[in-house]
């Protein structure tokens, strides 16, 4: 096949994939459930054929960018390679500093909450250190915690620990003042009113909290690999196989990176929906 | 006396230097009546209600109810609140909402159902406990809040303009449904609003009040009967004390 073939095949897909898209968009089919999922799952498909067609009609070299067709075989042949940082980066070093982080965030707003002084002190800081660039102390944390995955874990801890501190903070004074003098009326106390109004009011900001510290653990674990990790892990297979110009297995952890990142947002997307039904935002 | 104010004061430290929110107030309420306040805003009417809840602190002055500090009556769960807004919140259903009282009050699981199901048929809800706020209008919201201020049983009711949002043909049915439901339960209740037709029909006592400073210029004993009628408003007591609560309203004015 000659280039201009497959280009045109290329440019024709992107043609006739948009205009199925318009059609879908407009029809009834696109209101229902599947049609909306349809339509960004063609829109993605799209992407790679125009990718594909590409970088085969203009001759890229593998080393600028593979083709998605070359990824997916080197994803299929390197499963057990995967698999295995997977479970180094996303779920020891990411899942687990995601837990921490999050429960030692939470801890601390509701003593912040409690504590007057701890509010008025701890929160600035909180700002402060919520604007350091965290990456920039991922190789301090490795010199501390080792190259295993508790370093991995402490980094994620640090990158999602201000974001959540803050979201909680501002969840907790999310009830209205009304709702809080009702409490006042029956004679409620702290605890009383903290666990039958103030958090369940939190819950849309907690849940906005856990979703941007989903996205942050990934990339702080991936990040701290580079600065020192044993020889596994997606950020340690992504820096070597650079090193080697396999490019094909840097993109196959670019997405597993990605499925794992979606697929943890998508978790706390769904347990949101059924925690925060009553939100105006949730009832639609 | 259930409440009893002596030479209330209370001023509020604003940005624009102190307000006298209430200025003077004596009042005395004893068992079984309902009270109006009635003024314009700033005239302190809210305000004294939540002296009596214990939601703000006097000032200077004396203020006793049944015979506690407004505190106290408090934390012995003296009185039930019901505000301008309905306030019931959006995670529980309507009997969720009105057990959650109940729950903090730490009555027994039986008692609570048999509670929440009393005070749901008490506001004509009976069968609307499974819902959630946001799926019934706003008045059967506001009664739904009535039927939580009722469910412990406290002897006083203080009600904050529970009917101001609502329109007129809800808020005459509510209106008439609140004599009833004083009439059979024999409560203390303190009731603020803006309307001389639903202050005069309702009470036993009117209090007018007037703003700043925020006190009482008249205090109007009703001479109507108990059994009260939609159509005893046009009857001729209730045009004079209504006129009298007028008059009441813009002598506080005329010295502005």
């Amino acid at each position: 096949m000659s280039n201009a073939l497959i280009l045109l095949m290329g440019f024709g897909f992107w043609g006739a994939a948009w205009g199925l898209n318009i059609a879908v968009a407009g029809s009834a089919f696109g209101r229902t459930r599947t049609g909306r999922i349809f339509m960004p799952l063609l829109f993605g498909l799209t992407l790679l054929v125009l990718w594909e067609a590409l970088v085969r009609a203009l001759g890229v070299p593998p080393v600028i960018l593979p083709a998605p067709s070359a990824i997916a075989a080197k994803f299929a042949s390197s499963t057990d390679v995967l698999w295995a940082d997977f479970v180094q980066t996303a779920v020891k070093g990411a899942l687990s500093g995601f837990v921490i982080g999050c429960s030692a965030a939470f801890v601390t707003a509701i003593l912040c909450d409690r504590v007057p002084f701890l509010r008025a002190g701890l929160l600035p800081i909180g700002n402060f250190v919520a604007a350091l660039p965290i990456v920039g102390l991922a190789p301090i944390l490795v010199m501390w915690f080792g190259f295993g995955w508790q370093s991995k874990a402490a980094v994620v801890v640090a990158m999602v620990f201000f974001p959540m501190l803050i979201n909680v903070v501002a969840g907790l004074q999310a009830s209205e003042r009304m709702q809080r003098d009702l409490m006042a009326t029956w004679g409620a106390s702290y605890t009383q009113a903290l666990w039958k109004l103030r958090l369940p009011a939190a819950m849309p900001f907690i849940f906005n909290g856990l979703k941007i510290s989903a996205s942050l653990a990934l990339i702080g674990a991936i990040v701290a690999e580079y600065f020192g990790s044993p020889v596994v892990g997606m950020g340690f297979r992504i820096s070597t196989a650079v090193g080697v110009l396999n490019i094909e297995l840097v993109w196959a952890e670019i997405a597993v990176a990605a499925l794992a990142g979606s697929a943890l947002y998508g978790v706390i997307a769904i347990v949101e929906r059924g925690v925060t039904f009553w939100h105006p935002s949730q009832r639609g | 006396m259930v409440v009893e104010a002596k030479n209330l004061n209370l001023v509020f430290e604003t940005a624009d230097g102190p307000v006298q929110a209430l200025k003077d107030v004596n009042l005395s309420i004893s068992k079984g009546e309902l009270v109006s306040f009635i003024g314009p805003s700033g005239c302190g009417k809210t305000t004294f209600l939540r002296c009596i809840a214990a939601l703000e602190r006097p000032t200077s002055g004396q203020l006793t109810v049944n015979g506690m500090t407004p505190d106290e009556a408090r934390k012995k769960r003296a009185y039930g609140y019901v505000f301008q807004a309905a306030g019931l919140y959006p995670w529980r259903t309507i009997a969720g909402n009105i057990r959650l009282p109940l729950e903090i009050m730490e009555f027994s699981k039986t008692e609570q159902a048999e509670r929440v199901e009393r005070v749901l048929e008490l506001v004509e809800l009976k069968g609307f406990g499974g819902k959630f706020p946001w799926q019934l209008s706003g008045g059967m919201q506001q009664r739904a809040s009535i039927a939580r201020a009722l469910a412990f049983d406290a002897d006083i009711l203080l009600m904050d303009e529970p009917f101001g949002a609502l329109d007129e043909i809800v808020r005459d049915r509510l209106n008439e449904e609140l004599l009833k439901l004083w009439a059979r339960t024999g409560k203390t209740i303190g009731f603020v609003t803006h309307s001389i037709p639903e202050a005069v029909y309702l009470s036993t006592k009117i209090v007018v009040m007037s703003p700043r400073p925020g006190r009482i210029t008249d205090i109007i004993d009703s001479p109507l009967p108990k059994e009260r009628p939609l159509e005893i408003r046009d009857s001729r007591e209730f045009i004079e004390i209504s006129h009298r609560v007028r008059e009441g309203l813009r002598a506080g004015h005329a010295d502005d």
